[in-house]
């Protein structure tokens, strides 16, 4: 069974009719074909209408829906050679965060990402993809790396926030994720960025500054998560829809104010329902950018960057 | 008012005037006496509160204070509006209180005779949160820093992002850093002063990376909510946790420094910058 929001019952209801009918015994098949046609049109009309018109609130349970595509899903569609590199040559490998050398189209890059798990036991060993500074520390280990052997960085990011732990806080949880801001600001390589599932506040962005950030179209990105938000300013976790809505955190909205340049669209109206084609899309996007972005010197590289992120923002002078 | 209302709730007017409350040990302290002592707890050395100008006040050489970009202040980008109404209005009322139009005050100075730039955060203006106007005064400010290779003196105060302003908020982070990135590229001192309290975005960006980190004693800094922590390991955390003392012990800051020393000790390490 799959686990699914209420305002996915339509698309599941028409599925199970139409994986009923396909059940039926195969003498009766040529009497069924039509309705299965039939019902397949409705199916894509019924997610185009529905993936199109979500609130926010329900643009994040789609973001951490537990069908969603992960990295390694995307490792596995879309890289080619990967070389997996552990460890933060400090304390230890944390397996919230993974990256290696890659391959994307006939592109040589370094990939780090957040490594949410798709079962209960991976998501323990990768602690739902939300990091300790060790991972961090991986992460910009990875990045200088990059820079010496000339990668670009391409990155993934997908957690509901850096992990809020003892010892997370006691090796420096703050201090791991601002060295890694300043230090994307200035790395000599180009940086991709693509927001895949949750962008969770301090412990996305950590991994998250770029050239170019791309953002999959039923992603969110937020500076705090739409329950806490409500449990602070509306006192009640239970806001979080109104906490979503006021937050604007949906591809859209980040696209108009400027953090995000460039919405990729979900096939099937969301990436669960066919990650194939969403993973064929992400690469298209990252491909097109890792082409602009080739031969640009590490000064324009690294002016432009900060060019692009003295721009963030709005105020009154 | 009832004669029989609980002790807790009775108002003592005249009391509340004249005394000042340390909220670590306790003790009543004349808030004259408080004041003269730097908002500091004469007895167990409680370091409070400081308003921006208060700082700039015993941090600078007298007089030598020059303002810049003070005219920043919040737009409303996201027309926010939560359980308690609009966040242009409670900016509004925030500005008509303190007469701060943002959560940071930048500008140049002297210490010791030494050319400064300063931001200086105030904890009252919405909590000392990093809003957009915030994180673009203190980018203003490091490249006044970076153009004039001038040393650059951030004192953080500030619970973290300012939910109001959204994804523009965390954005701040990465703008502040790129602008502190840059002072090592032309080898501009860069020193952080951490006071309390420095905790969420501010702690996990500009705050940390100072070449050199001083805190206040007994600054509360972290980056996630001692509760938020709690209830994610359903342990209990040490009573020093997020403490300026536990985070030296960490090996996060260089230094505690009293507040009455703060400047001399900044002077000093200013004197071994000599290019
Ligand atoms: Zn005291």
């Amino acid at each position: 069974m799959n686990q699914s929001s209420d305002f996915e019952a339509p698309i599941i209801e028409i599925e199970n009719m139409i994986e009923k009918l396909k059940s039926i015994s195969d003498d009766k098949r040529d009497e069924v074909a039509g309705q299965i046609a039939e019902l397949e049109e409705r199916l894509a009309r019924q997610r185009g209408e529905i993936y199109a018109n979500l609130t926010p609130w329900q643009t994040v349970q789609v973001a951490r829906h537990k069908n969603r595509p992960v990295l390694s899903d995307y490792i596995a569609m879309i890289y080619t050679d990967f070389v997996e590199l552990h460890g933060d040559r400090r304390i230890a490998d944390d397996r919230a965060i993974m990256g290696g050398f890659a391959r994307i189209g006939k592109h040589d890059i370094m990939l780090i990402g957040h490594n949410k798990g798709k079962t209960v036991e991976e998501n323990i060993e990768r602690n739902f993809g939300q990091a300790r500074p060790d991972g961090y520390r991986k992460a910009l280990r990875l990045m200088k790396l990059a820079e010496k052997y000339g990668l670009p960085v391409v990155t993934f990011i997908d957690t509901s926030g850096a992990f809020p732990g003892l010892d997370a806080e006691e090796r420096g949880q703050a201090e791991a994720i601002a060295r890694n801001l300043t230090e994307m600001a200035r790395l000599e390589v180009p940086i991709i960025c693509v927001v895949t599932g949750e962008g969770g506040s301090g412990g996305a962005l950590g991994i998250g500054v770029g050239d170019v950030i791309l953002m999959l179209s039923n992603s969110v990105y937020s500076v705090i998560s739409p329950e806490g938000c409500a449990s602070i300013l509306w006192r009640d976790g239970a806001y979080a829809s109104q906490a979503a809505e006021a937050l604007k955190l949906t591809a859209n909205s980040l696209a108009e104010m400027g953090v995000v340049d460039e919405i990729i669209p979900e096939a099937g109206g969301a990436a669960h329902h066919n990650p194939k084609q969403t993973a064929a899309e992400v690469k298209k996007a990252v491909v097109k950018h890792l082409k602009r972005l080739k031969g640009w010197s590490p000064s324009r590289l690294t002016h432009r960057r900060f060019e692009k992120y003295s721009k963030m923002g709005f105020f009154t002078k | 008012m009832p004669w029989f209302i609980k002790p807790k709730e009775r108002k003592r007017p005249e009391r509340e005037d004249i005394w000042n409350r340390c909220p670590t040990c306790k003790a009543h302290v004349f808030k004259e006496d408080w004041h003269n002592n730097l908002n500091v707890c004469p007895r167990c050395n409680y370091h409070g509160k400081l308003t921006a100008y208060e700082r700039i006040g015993l941090t600078l050489d007298s007089g030598t204070f020059r303002e810049i970009n003070e005219t920043i202040t919040p737009s409303d980008p996201l027309d926010f509006v939560d359980g308690k109404g609009r966040y242009r209005d409670k900016v509004e009322q925030t500005r008509a209180k303190t007469g701060l139009n943002e959560s940071v005050v930048t500008g140049t100075g002297k210490i010791d005779g030494r050319p400064v730039v300063v931001a200086v955060m105030d904890f009252r203006f919405l909590g000392g949160s990093l809003g957009s106007g915030t994180g673009e005064k203190i980018l203003l400010a490091a490249n006044h820093a970076y153009d004039r290779r001038m040393p650059y003196i951030v004192f953080s105060a500030s619970g973290g992002a300012r939910m109001h302003e959204g994804i523009l908020s965390l954005m701040q982070m990465a703008k502040t850093c790129a602008g502190v990135a840059r002072l090592d590229e032309r080898k501009v001192p860069y020193i952080s002063v951490l006071t309390d309290p420095t905790t969420g975005g501010v702690s996990a960006s500009y705050a940390m990376v100072g070449d050199v980190n001083i805190a206040e004693p007994g600054a509360l800094i972290g980056f996630a909510g001692r509760r938020v922590i709690e209830n994610t390991i359903k342990q209990k955390l040490p009573d020093n946790f997020q403490t300026a003392e536990y985070l030296l012990e960490h090996g996060f800051i260089d230094c505690i420094v009293d507040r009455k020393k703060m400047k001399i000790t900044l002077g000093r390490i200013l004197s071994f910058y000599n290019r």
